[in-house]
């Protein structure tokens, strides 16, 4: 947050005074270095829409005549796309609530005992999953989920969800921690119970946490193909991203088709950047300096 | 980051709320009743549930995972207690040694190549440059784009598009498939996993140089030094603290390494490029499950001790 404001006013100042010459060098730079991270989403966006004829003929970055959607018409069927972007968005949407709701819960009720030490050491041990990467324990998790009735997409919430709850706790007490408890305390004189205190008072209070958690979380579920592909033992119930490894078998040869696919599910993340990227980029900032 | 410094300061600040509580005593507020009597069950409710989670999700799978890595066990069935014996024999395996001399040597490469990249895109970005924000937003996109699935793209690439235009140039080692040649196809890895691990590189250094004080230079400039100069003797020591931040984290994440390199090369040309996870992971189906969890255990290992490495760089950096 202050990050931002600070860039914005030293914008500002540099705006207001005009004189300062522009560095074109740099950004000449600059604007061919982001040709270099658009060309690969280019040649996405180009090999979808081509006809089969087009997409095979060797040039994968000419523009696409005639426009063509054959690509995504058979992509939707192939990849049964609408199952795909259900259990996709299942998991992300649940992975994204239980992450912020728990971390939340957990964090309030750490720093509000932190004297007490149940919960001092519950923090410690919340926060010992940062040092365990999934590979780790993704050969137990696969025999336990499968034991459970868990090898499915609720499987992944939940291992998902408790890998990114080490680092949300971290965010959240740290924040937690400035809230003054006075706030808290005038609260309760007006007779609101814990609960309510938490509801009304704290989680609006954690927003702008709860938005860099929530981030990281979707991002994470959205894009993830290892936990998925290892957990989810039911193709028919497989995320997205994993179920494009169809074209990497079967169907190879049907580029138009594979990167409609591709595009089909990338598109959402992108566009819901585009559209939250001052929170993405504050949201990124914040998390790493303090996580 | 600051984990190790967080419990020290409210400890700090826990120490004032108690040492004021004697002179609010008398005015009764909740919150003393509430101490009086003891924890409230509701945060109980509050934080019962992740522990049970928590416990589920990953220590009980981490211990069973340890337990198995002394036994023969295939994952299922009988299964004997054998000691040391998997762990012994790891180390003489020549395909575990390769996939942690490539896992290890890709992450160093990509590290240095992510930092030197991100910290010189961040100077750019932060210096008086047309279209700023538009580029700033072009910059973050690989970040929010799955793994997999750019590196399908890049596959492609890699695959048709590059040895077409190797041939039109007539550049010899282009006019075959990076990923085909088990001596190069790692750069086609940490090309692609550069490219996506840029932007939360830049995102921090973006910060990082936005915070140093704009009079600092001023001062260097009246005093006669160059840009580069100024670069080298002044924002980068300055953005140190951001550098130790972003090769560790950048590290850690490059030795799980896993998505992009099945989209690119599943491990090929043989096993040139099989990371230690893809290693790990191959005990799920091969029949070495004991085997691998060793191998996860050896893993575990070494992701604490670089861990504790960060701790012990980040502790006196709390200013970040």
């Amino acid at each position: 947050m202050t990050n931002e404001s600070m860039t914005n006013k030293v914008m500002t100042k540099k705006s207001g005074s005009t004189v300062e010459r522009v560095n074109w060098p740099a950004t000449t730079v600059l604007v061919l270095c982001a040709v270099t991270v658009l060309l690969p989403l280019y040649v996405t966006v180009s090999m979808a829409f081509k006809t089969q004829g087009q997409a095979v003929d060797g040039n994968a970055f000419s523009f696409p005549a005639p426009l063509s959607l054959d690509g995504f018409v058979q992509a939707w069927t192939l990849t049964n796309f609408p199952v795909g972007a259900a259990m996709s968005l299942l998991v992300t949407a649940g992975t994204v609530l239980a992450t912020i709701v728990l971390a939340a819960f957990a964090s309030y009720a750490i720093v509000r005992n932190w004297e007490r030490r149940l919960f001092r050491y519950s923090f410690f041990y919340l926060l010992g999953a940062m040092f365990i990467p999934f590979p780790v324990v993704a050969l137990p998790q696969i025999q336990l989920t499968g034991r459970l009735g868990l090898d499915n997409p609720f499987g992944v919430i939940l291992l998902a969800t408790m890998f990114q709850l080490s680092f949300s706790v971290l965010l959240f007490t740290a924040f937690l921690r400035s809230i003054p408890m006075e706030l808290e305390e005038s609260a309760r004189i007006d007779g609101a119970t814990t609960w309510q205190t938490f509801w009304k008072l704290i989680f609006p209070l954690l927003a702008p946490m709860s938005a860099t958690v929530g981030i990281f979380a979707f991002l994470y579920a959205w894009n993830d193909f290892m936990m998925p592909s290892l957990i989810i033992s039911d193709p028919a119930m497989q995320t997205l991203p994993v179920r494009q490894n169809l074209f990497q078998t079967q169907f190879s040869n049907n580029y138009h088709v594979s990167f409609a696919s591709y595009l089909m599910a990338m598109a959402p993340a992108i566009v819901a950047y585009l559209f939250t990227q001052r929170w993405v980029m504050a949201g990124v900032t914040q998390g790493a300096v303090k996580g | 980051m600051s984990s190790i410094s967080t419990p020290a300061t409210t400890s700090g600040k826990n120490r004032q709320t108690r040492s004021s509580q004697p002179q609010s005593r008398q005015t009764q507020s909740p919150q003393n009743q509430r101490r009086k009597r003891g924890v409230e069950p509701i945060f109980y409710l509050f934080l019962v549930p992740s522990l049970i989670l928590f416990t589920l999700a990953i220590t009980i799978p981490g211990i069973i995972g340890i337990f198995f890595s002394f036994t023969d066990s295939i994952g299922i069935g009988d299964w004997e207690f054998i000691g040391l014996t998997n762990y012994i024999a790891i180390f003489s395996d020549p395909a575990i040694l390769q996939s942690y001399l490539f896992t290890f040597g890709f992450s160093i490469v990509t590290v240095i190549a992510v930092n030197v990249v991100a910290f010189l895109l961040a100077v750019g970005l932060t210096s008086r440059i047309r279209m700023k924000s538009a580029l700033r937003t072009v910059f973050v996109i690989p970040m929010v784009v799955s793994g997999i699935i750019i590196a399908y793209v890049f596959n492609f690439l890699f695959s048709n598009s590059l040895p077409s235009l190797g041939t039109a140039a007539g550049i010899p080692w282009l006019e075959s498939s990076l990923l085909a040649n088990p001596d190069l196809a790692w750069i086609a890895i940490v090309l692609v996993t550069a490219w996506q691990a840029v932007p939360g590189a830049l995102l921090i250094y973006i910060a990082g140089l936005v915070a140093v004080p704009g009079d600092v230079y001023e001062a260097a400039e009246i005093d006669g030094a160059s840009k580069f100069q100024q670069l080298v003797k002044i924002t980068l020591p300055l953005v140190a603290g951001y550098v130790v931040i972003n090769i560790i984290l950048g590290f850690k994440g490059f030795l799980n390494a896993y998505d992009i390199i099945v989209g690119l090369t599943n491990g090929g040309p043989g096993t040139s490029t099989r990371s230690i996870a893809m290693t790990v992971i191959s005990g799920f189906n091969g029949g070495d499950y004991a085997y691998q969890m060793a191998n996860a255990t050896i893993f575990f290992v070494v992701a604490i001790l670089i861990s504790l490495l960060q701790l012990s760089l980040t502790r006196g950096r709390n200013a970040l």
